[in-house]
């Protein structure tokens, strides 16, 4: 079907290649789950399927890459459309025009399919992906799993070979990142499709994936994912679990693992309670906080409190009002009842830069804080923006992401270094809690156990952190305190054990295989040493 | 079924659906040639009230639609600075002198040109009307703008003129990107401490909002290529040399004809037998293009009954607005000295441009607005 000969891709200026000596193919029919640590060429990897790469990157490409046995080197990505479907990782910046409907015509119209056909595969394909009452709205009032599902929708529709989606959830919550990837496996099973899929929550591809392909430090290799996955940097918890459990063959998928967890269980008949003492004074105390956008009220009465020392963290689905609150609280965002108290402070009545010193936020799109040439020079204005000794700034970088030259351009920062960058020029006006926002979008799991490391610490100096995420493993291991919000309310509050478990979208994996107020594999490990 | 859904199936009915873009243009250009022909106030008010009232009755909530504000002031300014001009840069006309202001010197090199002075009443009227006539095609022009989906008017531009139409899409979609990101790094803003004032205030703002609009256009063009846009079909080289040559042929007939059409001194075999000729073989050229583009419009916009009805109101009120001035001349262009009348006959023919509003269907109601209330934050 398609295939790699000795590829080895690399930009100019960069000292080693991205992708070196690759061997690759792909059969007909199979999903192939491409998996490795950000930043090394999972993209890349994918975008030379059908020539994106190197048409749209630059860079030098050698060796060949081979559709059906004839090489696409040299041949441009829309004469390779009708073969090759690809799925961009953002839908919404993707699309081409205004409605559903269109967008799923739209790349037949380029091939010039007949008007008959059109309409049909239109129909088939709404039904297929169950957007069948969306087809008149407009792409830019959809939820998030709802453009990705229409963005899946709109290359089937040009019935390719080969679809090629490039992390299709790593902007969903749960359920939506649930359903689009249930998607994905039924078009697998029904349409005999070919899908390469670039996905950090490998846990929910895993099961159904035919073949990993793991990328790794410019090297490729590719196999059977429980033979692969024993030595692989990125796992998923089910897998670690496996690893430390000893388990062989490894189990794939909680379900696999359950059937196995008896013998583990009573090895770790004396559990640990996770020792939970937070008793710094109150560093933040909401009540009643209601935001309201016009007429649509994002976040209806909700009482927070975040203590010294303690890490608080807000869940819910994309669009629960997770992000109004964390801007509420921190002044910058309007509020529409209610009292914030940050140590004797409203963050919202005093100045901005008061405001910062009280309570630091770090938004979703992190880069938007950003807007010099280099990294020395954010630094230098975060120090005189913050008043604080030249230096201050660049010291807590390196505590927080050794290792970052001076010289480079925040845009060309991977998304944890450039997270760390904002995080350090927040923290440079020394605010008392520290907000944070879906912080986990794009980072590894390697990545993750970092920022974990930074939140802890930040939260043992006596700042108060605050983090909203859907990312239910980072919760599991970094939360003291857990708020789930829906619709804009509370629905559920406390600590991580009492709260995850309620709900299955919620729990993380070691709780799904083992139960018993397990959450993390890392509580297992302790346990067992 | 959802609402929604509803809609879909009645998309084709001629209950609730937007007209062909084409027909609201049509329409609007019709009643913007018929303001074009006459200075009377009366009807000028006129047209721009049916215009309005058009708009108010058929526009939907997109975007483009709420531009019909933006056009009236901009109306309003016209007429503003025409009237200013003609105070301050008076001539000697002569008539009633309503005020003499002070005149300003100017130097010999100016001369013929006269800064303020007395203002005459005509002066003053004839830079009112032709004011309004200006600011009433623009209103129309406007008009047009907040009725018809620019989006869906490209779509019907010839297919060889697909891939600039395209273009010209994806350019009016970067607006509102822009604004959103705009709305994004400004709140941003206050997170970040001040940058100071002036440029290093501004460059905050645009260096953000730029590599935003960059880096999305970089994916968009990326995106648009791996489904298939601009794939150039299967044209011989043959046909292509034909095509050029073809298209060529009638671009370069069209400018002599236009030329020697409006140029009065040019040899007159240059002028219509030119401009016809260059005129076929641009059709003649744009089909052969259109040809070998394998591109397939999917359910093209339908011609119906409610795009007759506008087209006929349009084009009805501006070929008999253009016999208005032989038949009652007064009442077309009024002469400055006497005060402005209106016959049933003019009231009728602007009023023939409010067909539309009683006789075409509805625009479908609102998709439910199901933004969350995130991405109204954000």
């Amino acid at each position: 079907m398609i295939e790699l000969r000795d590829v080895t891709f690399g930009y100019d200026d960069a000292d080693h290649p991205v992708l070196r000596d690759v061997d690759l193919r792909l059969e007909e029919g199979e999903l192939v789950l491409v998996a490795g640590r950000t930043g090394t060429g999972k993209s890349t990897l994918l975008r030379l399927l059908n020539g994106l790469v190197p048409r749209f990157s630059g860079g030098e490409l050698a060796g060949d890459v081979l559709v059906d046995g004839s090489s696409i080197v040299g041949v441009a990505p829309r004469d390779l459309a009708h073969v090759v479907g690809h799925v961009p990782q953002d839908p919404l910046a993707g699309f081409v025009t205004d409605t559903v409907e269109e967008e799923l015509a739209y790349g037949m119209e380029q091939l010039g399919i007949d008007p008959g056909t059109m309409r049909r595969r239109v129909e088939e394909t709404l039904d297929l992906l169950g957007i069948e009452d969306l087809r008149d709205r407009a792409l830019r009032t959809l939820s998030g799993g709802q453009q990705q599902r229409v963005a899946i929708g709109s290359v089937l529709t040009m019935h390719p070979r080969v679809l090629v989606l490039d992390e299709p959830t790593s902007a969903l919550d749960p359920t939506a990142a649930e359903d689009v990837l249930a998607t994905l496996a039924r078009l697998v099973d029904d349409l005999g499709l070919t899908v390469v899929v670039a996905e950090h929550r490998m846990e929910r591809v895993i099961p159904f994936a035919d073949r990993l392909v793991l990328v790794d430090d410019t090297r490729v290799r590719a196999g059977e994912p429980a033979e692969l996955l024993r030595t692989s940097s990125v796992a998923p918890p089910v897998i670690e679990l496996g690893r430390l459990a000893g388990w062989d063959p490894l189990p794939l998928s909680v379900r696999a693992a359950r059937r196995r967890r008896d013998a583990l269980r009573e090895r770790l008949s004396d559990r640990r309670s996770r020792a939970v003492t937070i008793a710094g004074e109150d560093q933040l105390v909401a009540r009643g906080v209601t935001v309201a956008h016009g007429d649509l009220v994002a976040v209806r009465d909700v009482s927070v409190r975040v203590r010294r020392g303690e890490i608080v963290t807000v869940m819910g689905r994309n669009g629960a009002g997770k992000s109004s609150l964390l801007w509420a609280l921190q002044g910058a965002g309007k509020r529409r009842a209610g009292s914030l108290d940050v140590r004797g402070e409203d963050p919202a009545t005093v100045k901005a830069d008061r405001a910062r010193t009280l309570v630091g936020l770090v938004p979703q799109t992190a880069g938007d804080l950003l807007y010099l040439e280099t990294v020395a020079l954010e630094c230098a204005a975060a120090d005189q923006q913050a008043d604080a000794v030249p230096g201050t700034c660049r010291t807590l970088l390196d505590r927080l992401a050794p290792g970052i030259a001076d010289a480079h351009h925040p845009r060309d920062l991977s998304e944890g270094q450039r997270l760390s960058l904002v995080l350090a020029i927040v923290l440079t006006a020394r605010p008392h809690v520290i907000a944070l926002d879906e912080p986990t979008r794009g980072l590894d799991y390697g990545a993750k156990v970092e920022l974990r490391r930074i939140l802890r610490d930040l939260a043992d100096d006596g700042h108060g952190v605050l983090v909203a995420t859907h990312d239910v493993e980072f919760v599991a291991q970094v939360a003291d305190t857990v708020m789930v919000m829906a619709q804009g309310e509370v629905v559920s509050a406390g600590t991580p054990e009492q709260v995850l478990p309620e709900s299955p979208a919620f729990a993380p994996q070691v709780w799904k295989i083992l139960g018993d107020g397990w959450l993390t594999v890392d509580e297992v490990q302790a346990a067992l040493a | 079924m959802t609402r929604a859904s509803l809609n879909g199936l009645g998309r084709r009915a001629d209950a609730s659906r937007t007209l062909h873009p084409v027909a609201w243009w049509v329409w609007a250009l019709g009643l913007a040639a018929t303001a074009s022909v006459v200075t009377n106030p009366w009807m000028l008010v006129l047209v721009v009230l049916v215009v309005s009232i058009v708009v108010v009755a058929r526009r939907t909530d997109a975007p483009w639609a709420l531009s019909f504000r933006l056009y009236l002031w901009f109306a309003l300014f016209i007429v503003v600075v025409r009237v200013l001009l003609r105070v301050m840069l008076g001539g000697d006309s002569g008539g009633t002198v309503l005020v003499v202001l002070p005149e300003v010197p100017l130097p010999d090199v100016a001369r013929g040109v006269r800064l303020l002075g007395p203002v005459a009443l005509e002066s003053v009227l004839a830079g009112l009307y032709d004011g309004m006539r200006l600011a009433t095609i623009v209103v129309c022009v406007g008009a047009a703008n907040a009725l018809a989906n620019p989006k869906r008017l490209l779509a019907s531009l010839p297919p060889a003129l697909y891939e600039v139409g395209t273009a010209v899409v994806v350019a009016l979609s970067v607006f509102p990107q822009l604004a959103d990101s705009l709305r994004r790094v400004r709140r941003a803003r206050r997170l970040r401490g001040d940058a100071g004032r002036g440029v290093g205030a501004l460059r905050r703002v645009v260096v953000p909002v730029l590599e935003d609009a960059l880096e999305r256009s970089m994916t968009l063009a990326a995106g648009m290529d791996a489904r298939g846009y601009g794939r150039s079909g299967t044209a011989t080289p043959r046909q292509r040399a034909v095509t050029g040559s073809l298209l060529l042929g009638g671009l370069v007939g069209l400018a002599v004809g236009v030329y020697a059409f409006l140029d009065s001194s040019a040899p007159r075999v240059l002028a219509v037998p030119m401009l016809v000729t260059g005129t076929v073989l641009s059709v003649a050229g744009l089909a052969a293009a259109g040809r070998r583009v394998q591109r397939v419009r999917y359910r093209p916009d339908p011609w119906a009954r409610g795009e007759l009805v506008a087209i006929a109101s349009g084009l009805g009120a501006a070929v008999l607005a253009v016999q208005l001035p032989v038949w009652q001349p007064l009442v077309a262009n009024p002469p400055l000295g006497a005060f402005p009348t209106v016959t049933p006959l003019a009231v009728a023919i602007v009023l023939l441009g409010l067909l539309p509003a009683a006789l075409i269907p509805e625009p479908p109601a609102a998709a439910p607005a199901s933004r969350t209330p995130q991405e109204v934050a954000t």
